[in-house]
């Protein structure tokens, strides 16, 4: 069933803003892409004739992008989508067993939610953390440093609807579409929430600060870029 | 005197604000920019050659030379897109940069764009990562709010916007000519080259695609020297770099040092391997980098060195296993990746991947023979070289350096039928979860 014109006339808004970022149109394709899984969860057939339309593609053309990419869903997810990171180094810490606890705990298949409509699961690759490993992602989230007990406490929050406390995250975890939104460059203001680095990224740091070290002091400050130190 | 450690990207991460504006000029922020507008296009570019910066995201190409290739009074636009689509396994640090220090990343454009005459950049992030993005989408409206985007900056007559733009899952986007295409509104997939993207980029026109610990190098080499910058490091691997300890380790983490410090002076600082364990094998910077050993741990973490002993130095990311590990799970594990991340465009590359995967699982589980081995090393002749982009020379990388070094554990697998190695002894939770 196409938008209604309710639907349509907010996309059309959002849209037009998208589009105005990019010297070319088609460019603006993955952020509408975002924004058309904002409104639906997914994308849905009647999302990706409202791109190829705005763009002045063609709907193969569309779908060809879609099918490309992995964050893009083609059928419904869950509220909360978590994606346990099973690439070489998360797997072994233990991502294997975090994923096969939480399909057990679940039942359910990759990509499809539970009957609530709350949580659904798939496996991820390397999602730069592996200071943190074994990672898991909720809507794309940080999760660290997990256990297969951990992370079925965790889902089992977010079903529930219990408080979840993000480690590196803002106070508040959003939504599957709220985080689609985002990706489609439309900011939710927690931007200012939530650490500046988790430990791990922190620990070369001190250790430096313990010992002293340091770069080199610069030269004067009035040695212009490219001219020597003198030094 | 250098330390050993030389935070300069890393300095002010533990500051609770870093990421603010106020946070990032309190620490020195944007004075780098106000030197630069005062300073003529060229000599940006020439101090960047000077200070023999390499490209941090894995290639190492040498940054200022890559600008100096963007041809001038061509009446092209000219563009700048930031790699900030960090996935290859085992890559950790542009992350916690652009979480910690937006505003470094951000700076570190401008003064590129100023030296290339470009005035429209792009930071292409990768969409898995919703803090991140939040952050470094916050850090652009600041700094257009500033001044320091937007028409005339700060009264230099020079006018720049940077657009955040957000992947949506595929590791193949982080090769720079499918990031364009992927930035251009379609699949990510590569092109070939040349011509290359300094001549014929984005929509045709002249581009630079740096990483974002490159860009982010960009504003203390401006404010400190080239001179300063080259002051650190080896003779050919000049400066600081971000060093990603994971793993089998004590203390993982981001450790910030000159070039050519060594696997071991890191593990020294850190703790080492975890309690009762020791080394096995290890990434120098990235799955895509051939596996290396213990008889490795005191090569200098340099270009040359890694070369020299059959690996790259990659993104220095330092992926550490024990002898809990299994190298041929973990073979199987990445080549799994590859196969998954491979666009399918070359056909070595799309149906390699996916048959060394299919006699990788076969060894993994004891069904294998010894021919295997020799099957997959001469698939990997076909593979390497042989497709437009680097994954499927990446792709080589583990299942070559693992034969090299592990062949007996391989052939074990298939004298007892299956995997020796208890999966539970190599997580951090062991039985205790």
């Amino acid at each position: 069933m196409p938008f209604s014109d309710e639907v349509r006339s907010r996309l059309d808004a959002d849209a037009d803003q998208v589009v105005a970022r990019y010297p070319r149109t088609r460019s603006a394709l993955l952020p509408l892409l975002h924004l058309v899984q904002a409104e639906e969860g997914h994308v849905s057939d009647d999302g990706i004739a409202y791109c190829a339309e705005r763009l002045g593609l063609a709907e193969s053309e569309v779908a060809s992008v879609v099918s490309f990419y992995t964050m893009f869903k083609r059928h419904p997810v869950g509220e909360y989508h978590v994606g346990v990171c099973t690439n070489t180094l998360c797997a072994i810490m233990g991502g294997d067993q975090i994923l096969a606890g939480l399909r057990e705990h679940l039942g359910v298949a990759d990509d499809t939610a539970t009957p609530d409509g709350k949580v659904s699961l798939e496996h991820v690759e390397c999602n730069a953390a592996c200071d943190y490993a074994p990672v898991v992602m909720v809507n794309w989230e940080f999760f660290d440093n997990m256990t297969p007990d951990s992370a079925r406490e965790l889902v089992d929050d977010l079903r529930s609807g219990a408080k979840i406390t993000l480690p590196r995250g803002p106070d508040r975890l959003c939504t599957w579409r709220e985080a689609s939104r985002i990706l489609a460059g439309f900011p939710d203001g927690q931007e200012r929430l939530g650490p500046q680095a988790g430990p791990a990224s922190l620990v070369g740091l001190r250790i430096a600060r313990e010992h002293g070290w340091t770069a080199p002091p610069p030269p004067s400050a009035s040695t212009a870029p490219g001219e020597g130190s003198g030094q | 005197m250098t330390g050993v450690l030389t935070p300069v990207l890393t300095a002010h991460w533990d500051e609770p604000d870093s990421f603010t504006l106020e946070g990032y000029r309190r620490a020195g922020g944007y004075q780098a920019l106000e030197k630069t507008l005062r300073t003529p296009q060229d000599d940006i570019v020439a101090a960047l050659k000077g200070s023999g910066l390499r490209g941090r995201g894995g290639a190492g190409f040498p940054t200022g030379v890559k600008w100096g290739f963007i041809p001038q009074g061509d009446g092209k636009p000219h563009y700048l897109v930031v790699n900030a689509d960090e996935s290859e396994p085992g890559t950790c640090k542009d992350i916690p940069l652009m979480m910690a220090t937006p505003h470094m990343l951000i700076e570190g454009s401008i003064i590129t764009c100023f030296a290339i005459k470009a005035s429209t950049a792009f930071i292409y992030v990768r969409g898995e990562v919703l803090h991140v993005v939040r952050r470094v989408q916050q850090a652009v409206a600041e700094a257009y709010e500033a001044g320091y985007l937007g028409r005339d900056i700060l009264g230099s007559g020079y006018d720049l916007d940077i657009v955040v733009h957000c992947g949506a899952g595929a590791y193949i986007c982080g090769e720079e000519t499918a990031m364009l295409d992927s930035l251009e509104g379609y699949r990510g997939q590569p092109r070939l080259k040349p011509p290359f993207p300094a001549v014929e980029g984005l929509y045709s026109c002249p581009t630079v695609i740096n990483n974002v610990e490159s860009i982010a190098s960009v504003p203390s080499i401006v404010a400190d020297g080239a001179d300063w910058f080259a002051e650190m490091g080896t003779a050919k691997s000049k400066g600081f770099g971000i060093f990603s300890l994971s793993g089998h380790v004590t203390t993982p983490g981001q450790y910030e040092a000159p070039l050519g410090i060594t696997l071991r002076e890191l593990l020294d600082l850190s703790g080492g391997i975890r309690a009762g364990h020791r080394l096995k094998f290890w990434t120098p910077g990235g799955s895509s980098t051939q596996l290396l050993t213990d008889e490795h741990a005191d090569v200098p973490l340099d270009f040359e060195s890694m070369v020299a002993v059959g690996s790259q130095l990659g993104t220095r990311a330092l992926q550490i296993f024990d002898e809990t590990s299994c190298v041929v799970r973990a073979t199987l594990r990445w080549t799994e990746f590859y196969q998954h991340e491979s666009c399918g465009k070359c056909t070595p590359c799309r149906e390699g991947t996916y048959w060394m995967v299919r006699v990788l699982d076969r060894l993994e589980h004891g069904q294998g023979s010894e021919e295997d081995l020799e099957k997959l090393l001469d698939m990997c002749d076909n593979i390497l070289g042989r497709a437009f982009c680097a994954l499927a020379d990446g792709a080589v990388s583990p299942v070559v350096s693992s034969i090299k070094y592990f062949r007996d554990e391989y052939l074990e697998h298939q004298k007892g039928g299956g995997c020796p190695f208890d999966p539970a002894a190599a997580t951090l939770f062991g039985d205790s979860r």
